[in-house]
């Protein structure tokens, strides 16, 4: 487990790293150059530009040698300084990036936006795993009807769009041809303002709907196909047999039969949807993890990336634990010891 | 378990769903093919010029609006074949090229340009006038070009919005019952001369070039009238005909979908089998592996890849592979669990037949309906996760893919500013190629799983 995430963050580094030393390396030695020359009385100290040249090229050597950039990022000092802080959860400055009340400390930025991720993406999980359920639960135990051929065509179809294409279209509904929801997600108000809360859930309605929209299809799908191999067990026709209404068979019987699966599932998406968050909060502009992420790629600010990147796969990780716990929970026959 | 293709095909021509899938399969290649044939290489190459769509109009609906609409908006028009002639009075020699428009619309065009590349010597004089449906001509230009003793090549682009368009036809007030000096040039060339009102009918704009050398010619002779309606598809901010977008895409994510699906399933099945066969040590140590990759955040590591290793569209098709083949490595690892303990596989082993020969030969052919299956249902997949990366613009700038119409879309606000033709086609062609092989898959499914069928 730990493993993993040391694994996914080294990848990162790996990647992002040597790209960064060169940005960093450059910056350097233009802030050196632009000191000396700024600086007219050094300057006139030197007879000749050669001699100049070569004085701020020292400069910066020696510079980059106390930054430590001299050695690659995989020389064993900067990994393991690197390593080491990430272990105590010091993701250090970012380079380019600020949060919103202006902190340029990672930690800080983070903390500001995983919530508002948190806040969109669990709400419409839940929303979706409910709706599911309840869906999945009536199709399955009515199979062949109306209900569960518009559930099984409904979620092959709505699973083959992507959901930020289904986003744009609902921008396109909502907020041009019949203008009720924000087409951005950012709201306009300062945060420290009382009504940010009310502003911010508002402008959570247009990316709300459109996640339970194309997710909940695939859930009830999925739930009703746990249901029907359940319904057909032996256990499920006695309890018919004797009496119980057929309500509560699915609802309690059948329902807690099907949930180490469901549980599973439901755990595993609600980290997938964290990692799809990037693409779906760039299209509704929501000030989360995802958009961060993005901003912080595409400006290659390392200290951001790998703090995102550390989150997100710590979430993702947590998840499929917290799966594996509950699947025992649910399912005694998987306990061992 | 086993199946003859035979069989394979039997069943799968007995389900409807799979059968409509192979149908847009087939569709989406023709359209390919189409591609391939009827825009050339270089078109597609200029995506990214502006230049290259300089003469087309910019975010205009597409063409078949006009069928519902009781207005009709103006057509955009690229007039490329002029009816040409060219006759000789004593030592002047003329050329003359018309273009013939029926305007049937019920507002003035935007404006119209006239685009040609001349060769000659000496100074000719190029004259445009227009013959309009009630018989009154009016003269646009009447110019000479520039004089030159060697034989040159001069290109030009005349302009509806040009003064001397304008001064010309103020001359011919006296056709009009109403005062000229407010309206732009195409307002008064498509007017009625009662009302300031569009004159439909037949139009036909001439072209001569008179010169005393019989050498001269007109070379790319262009009239574009300028409209808010073009094309199959309608155009985008910047001009792009989508109809040629589109059409290139579809080639572009078979491509994508195809070879990532084939590469990763290819990838986890030997991965897979080889695991699963060895058992023990080997399958412990690569089943790890297998967990580590599979605990990892795909896109956001996609994203980085993009980024910091290049975006060029074969990069994309590895690092799609890198994260595709997991899942299907632990499926056919548990099948060949189960098939090497067949007797025929233990019976080719204590032959002394070699590893490599037994899993090759007795494991995987039996694999093989699983194999596409999940080819099958690998591709949408595959084809989402690439339109997802464009659209965030970290697709291969050379090739414009679905998902970087919609990021250029998304960077223009279209959905904001309701540019449906902007939006709706790219995404409808995505889910479309998606369903199709999500039908094919199931269908391959039912036949694999006998389970599922009920």
């Amino acid at each position: 487990m730990f493993g993993v995430l040391m694994a996914t963050l080294l990848v990162t580094i790996a990647l992002v790293g040597s790209n960064m030393d060169s940005i960093l390396k450059q910056s350097v030695a233009f802030e050196i150059r632009q000191q000396i020359t700024d600086n007219k009385a050094l300057v006139e100290n030197f007879k000749s530009p050669e001699e100049l040249d070569s004085f701020i090229l020292a400069q910066i050597d020696q510079r980059i040698k106390a930054l430590g950039l001299d050695e690659p990022w995989y020389s064993p000092p900067r990994l393991g300084l690197a390593v080491y802080k990430i272990l105590i959860l010091d993701f250090g400055h970012a380079t380019f990036l600020t949060s919103d009340s202006g902190s340029s400390n990672v930690k800080d930025i983070l903390l500001e936006k995983l919530p508002r991720t948190i806040l969109l993406f669990t709400t419409a999980t839940v929303i979706i795993s409910l709706l599911g359920i309840f869906i999945g639960a009536l199709s399955g135990s009515k199979v062949n009807s109306k209900l569960d051929r518009m559930t099984s065509t409904f979620a092959v179809v709505s699973s083959s769009f992507p959901v930020w294409w289904i986003g744009m279209l609902m921008i396109f509904v909502f907020a041009f041809a019949y203008q009720i929801f924000p087409a951005r997600a950012t709201p306009l108000i300062p945060v420290t303002d009382p009504g940010y809360i009310g502003a911010l859930l508002y402008h959570m309605t247009l990316p709300l709907i459109t996640l339970v929209l194309i997710g909940f299809g695939s859930w009830a799908y999925l739930v009703r196909n746990f249901l029907i191999g359940i319904l057909q067990e032996d256990f499920i026709m006695a309890k018919r047999a004797v009496g119980i209404p057929e309500r509560k068979i699915i609802y309690t019987h059948a329902l807690k039969n099907a949930a180490p699966p469901i549980v599973t599932v439901l755990a595993l998406s609600l980290s997938g949807s964290l990692g799809g968050a990037v693409i779906t909060e760039a299209v509704f502009d929501w000030p989360g993890m995802g958009r961060l992420y993005f901003e912080a790629i595409s400006v290659l600010d390392l200290p951001v990336i790998i703090g995102a990147t550390y989150v997100l796969t710590a979430f993702f990780l947590a998840s499929i634990f917290l799966a594996d716990i509950l699947y025992g929970y649910f399912d005694p026959r998987v306990r061992t010891g | 378990m086993s199946l003859s293709s035979h069989e394979v095909w039997q069943e799968f021509s007995g389900n409807k769903i799979g059968l409509v899938g192979v149908g847009i399969i087939i569709l989406l290649f023709a359209m390919s093919a189409v591609a391939a044939v009827t825009i050339p290489v270089e078109t597609f190459k200029e995506w990214n010029n502006p230049a290259s769509w300089i003469t087309f109009p910019k975010s205009s609906l597409p063409a078949w609006v006009n069928y519902f609409l009781s207005e009709k908006i103006p057509e955009h028009k690229i007039l490329k074949n002029p009816q040409t002639a060219s006759q000789t009075v004593g030592e002047i020699s003329v050329i003359s090229h018309g273009f013939v428009v029926d305007y049937e619309y019920d507002s003035f065009p935007s404006d119209f340009i006239y685009e040609y590349t001349a060769r000659y010597t000496g100074t000719p004089l190029l004259q445009i006038s227009i013959i309009r449906p009630d018989n009154v001509e009016l003269q646009l230009t009447s110019t000479s070009l520039p004089k030159s003793a060697t034989e040159t090549s001069y290109h030009e682009l005349i302009f509806s919005t040009d003064d001397s368009v304008k001064k010309n036809l103020r001359k011919n007030a006296k056709h009009f019952a109403f005062a000229l000096d407010q309206l732009s040039a195409e307002d008064v060339v498509f007017s009625a001369t009662d009302t300031n009102k569009v004159l439909k009918g037949r139009y036909v704009f001439q072209v001569n070039l008179y010169s005393i050398d019989s050498q001269t010619t007109i070379e790319d002779s262009k009239f574009i009238l300028g409209g808010k309606i073009y094309g199959l598809i309608g155009t985008d901010e910047l001009r792009r005909d989508l109809a040629v977008g589109l059409l290139w895409g579809t080639p572009l994510a078979l491509f994508i979908g195809i070879s990532v699906a084939v590469g990763s399933v290819v990838i986890g099945l030997i991965y897979g089998v080889f695991a699963g066969y060895k058992g023990k040590k080997t399958d412990e140590a690569l089943m790890r592996f297998n967990d580590v990759i599979y605990a990892m955040p795909a896109l956001p590591l996609l994203i980085i890849l993009a980024v910091t290793i290049g975006n060029s569209i074969f990069l994309i098709v590895g690092f799609l592979m890198i994260f595709g083949w997991v899942g299907i490595a632990k499926v056919s690892r548990s099948m060949a669990m189960q098939i090497k303990t067949l007797q025929y596989v233990e019976a080719a082993k204590i032959m002394g037949q070699k590893d490599i020969k037994v899993i090759f030969k007795h494991i995987l052919p039996q694999l093989l309906p699983y194999t596409f299956a999940s080819i099958a249902i690998s591709v949408p997949a595959a084809i989402t996760t690439e339109a997802g990366l464009s659209f965030l613009g970290l697709g291969d700038p050379t090739f414009p893919t679905w998902g970087q119409i919609l990021h250029d879309a998304n960077t223009f606000g279209a959905a904001a500013r309701g540019l449906w033709w902007w939006i709706v086609p790219p995404g409808v062609m995505i889910a479309i190629t998606g369903l199709a092989f999500v039908f094919i898959g199931n269908a391959m499914d039912t036949i694999v799983n006998p389970k599922l069928k009920r």
